[in-house]
């Protein structure tokens, strides 16, 4: 499999040079970063050139770097998980969003049409604005929800919660009533962790 | 003269209609019976498992991937599993690969059973859903022996399994509605272990299969309701990003477990149904061939694990708990249990994305991790989504009562679509 992979990347640097980033092997996974500009350009160009024939676009999501540890960078991608039937193997695309505050990326959809429904979930979720998508809608998220909860800085309690108000006789929205609990804390052990003086 | 105003006509399917499959708003545009567009509305069950996932352990985050196809669990469960060895690189035993293959072809039964069932009595086949739920109610068995309850198991753990097969099968009991005769009948395949219970059932199932052909396959009827509906060309099924059975119903012959296999299934003797018209009836009769083929690997793991006892989980402690028994008498091994269960393990910076053959079609697990105990970010990619999204298209032109025929055959479950 990885000299399957080995033969991809050498193709993928000579069809495109510079106009992507060095491709990153790691784990038996082929993963290419493009720039924005040259994004649309370059996929259209992996779907119809039989050197690299990827068919299918089998995942796209969103991903918020910005509590990532030690990372640097922009702070929204949109990742996709290209696989060719031909050739049977597998490319992740990223492609990060130039601006943090009002990120956008280019849509795939007219590549892949199966990108319409997973666009529009990085959007719900994320708020990456997919530009040339013709039907960006909410899709998961409630009709009405206000903000992006996949983002870091949404609290995982959410801000409003629904109840049935008897007075009223209707369904209501209100703010919520549960306080946010980490059990577990979250932690990052460092490199030499446990490894140094023998004591660990 | 006075022409009179024609309008499309617009209605509400579901989200609480019984053949919605779960909560599922399908908000269909009529032309006098005839579709002209459908537009599904999903996220009635979206409960953000993969949010959920980033504020638990690797751990933790396990038993959500039952619920999220919650009519075939343990598949699901597998995809996590993998991705989380693939970033830990642990190895997994062998005989916990055999059971693996073995339960998710169990699995893949039960889903198929389901699957066909009820799409038949969704279009008016009433007694079809008595007979597979009937096999089904073995299989269930089967997971309760093993797993200790019927449906979210939370059985494969990073690592392995969490427990070896069970040497014995639970019994029937009398009682008022059940004198000692019948309970003895019905308790005559589970006097074994579970091993001989399934391989039991095995031998019962191609006639049971051939009972289902007897049912629908020449049905008249069936093949009304079936044939030319939902038509899909291999071209669009790959636009639209299908896999699984529906992608081989189109005539594609694909089958991850096939060309890229992962676990054991590469020493399996088993064949890829294919389909040729691409029509609902063809994705049916992919369903049934599919699972007599995992009737077939189902008997040829059953044969290895008599054969080979051996460890099910790792003895990477730092990733799967010590024995009971171990943990009782070593310090060490105490605080290898105490930092697993309290802060969890840490998976080691990097990304991973593992696809495997769930019953519905391509489960991938996108994980995400910078170190910690918790995943930076999980993003499950479940066969349904793209093929709720292909409804529209394979709606349109069709009858209203063909919406049914069309959401039974993508195997909808929304649990899995909204996660």
């Amino acid at each position: 499999m990885s000299a399957k992979l080995e033969r991809l990347c050498h193709q993928l640097k000579e069809s495109f040079g510079d106009r992507i980033m060095e491709p990153v092997m790691a784990l038996g996974e082929l993963t290419v970063t493009i720039p924005a500009e040259n994004y649309l350009d370059a996929m259209r160009q992996l779907r119809d050139d039989p050197v690299f024939c990827f068919e299918q676009l089998m995942d796209l999501s969103g991903i918020d770097y910005s509590e990532f540890t030690g990372y640097q960078g922009k702070r929204f991608a949109s990742v996709s998980q290209l696989l060719s039937l031909t050739h049977n193997w597998r490319l992740r695309v990223k492609v990060f969003a130039t601006d943090d505050d009002f990120p956008v990326v280019a849509s795939v959809m007219d590549i892949w049409n199966v990108a319409n429904w997973y666009e529009r979930e990085a959007f719900d979720l994320f708020g990456i604005h997919f530009e040339g998508h013709v039907d960006l809608r909410r899709i998961l998220t409630d009709y009405g929800f206000v903000g992006h909860p996949f983002r870091k800085d949404f609290p995982i309690t959410g801000y409003v919660e629904m109840r049935y108000d008897p007075e009223q006789q209707r369904v209501i929205y209100q703010p919520v009533t549960i306080e946010p609990r980490e059990v577990t804390p979250r932690i990052v052990r460092e490199e030499q962790y446990a490894k140094g003086d023998g004591r660990g | 003269m006075v022409v009179a105003e024609i309008k499309n006509y617009t209605i509400n399917f579901g989200p609480q209609h019984p053949a919605a499959h779960g909560v599922l708003r399908l908000v269909l545009e009529l032309d006098g019976e005839v579709i002209v567009r459908a537009d599904p509305h999903i996220g009635l069950l979206h409960r953000g498992t993969e949010k959920l996932a980033e504020t638990r352990t690797w751990l933790q985050t396990l038993p959500y991937m039952d619920r999220l196809d919650y009519t075939s669990m343990i598949p699901s469960e597998h995809a996590y599993c993998l991705a989380v060895e693939r970033l830990l690189g642990v190895e997994v035993p062998i005989r916990a690969q055999y059971i693996r293959v073995m339960m998710d072809e169990v699995t893949r039964i039960k889903n198929h059973l389901l699957n066909i069932g009820t799409h038949a009595l969704d279009i008016g086949a009433m007694t079809m859903v008595l007979y597979t739920f009937r096999e089904r109610e073995d299989l269930f068995d089967v997971l309760e022996a093993i797993t200790g309850i019927r449906m979210h198991g939370a059985y494969y753990r990073p690592g392995g399994v969490y427990r070896d097969l069970p040497g014995q099968m639970p019994k029937y009991q009398e009682n008022r509605f059940k004198n000692a005769q019948t309970v003895k009948e019905l308790n005559e395949p589970r006097n074994g272990s579970l091993l001989d219970f399934l391989e039991d059932f095995t031998n019962r199932f191609p006639v049971y299969l051939s009972e289902y052909h007897t049912l629908l396959t020449d049905n008249r009827i069936w093949k009304q309701r079936t044939v030319g509906i939902g038509v899909v060309s291999p071209e669009r099924a790959l636009q639209l990003g299908f896999s699984g059975a529906m992608l081989r119903g189109s005539g594609v012959e694909w089958d991850l477990r096939k060309k890229q296999p992962y676990e054991v299934y590469d020493r399996m003797d088993f064949d890829i149904p294919v389909g040729v018209n691409g029509d609902t009836y063809d994705r049916y009769l992919v369903r049934m061939e599919e699972m007599f083929q995992s009737n077939r690997i189902i008997k040829q793991c059953i044969e290895w694990l008599r054969k080979n006892p051996g460890p099910v989980i790792t003895d990477d402690h730092k990733v799967a708990p010590p024995s009971r028994e171990k943990m009782k008498g070593s310090m060490e091994e105490l605080i290898h249990h105490f930092k697993l269960f309290t802060e969890g393990m840490h998976v080691p910076a990097g990304e991973a994305y593992v696809a495997i053959e769930h019953p519905k079609g391509e489960m991938g697990v996108w994980a995400v991790s910078d170190g910690a105990n918790k995943p930076y970010r999980i993003k499950l990619h479940t066969a349904g989504i793209p093929h709720l999204a292909a409804t529209d298209e394979m709606c349109r032109g069709h009858m209203l009562a063909d919406a049914t025929a069309i959401i039974g055959t993508i195997d909808l479950v929304l649990g899995d679509v909204d996660r």
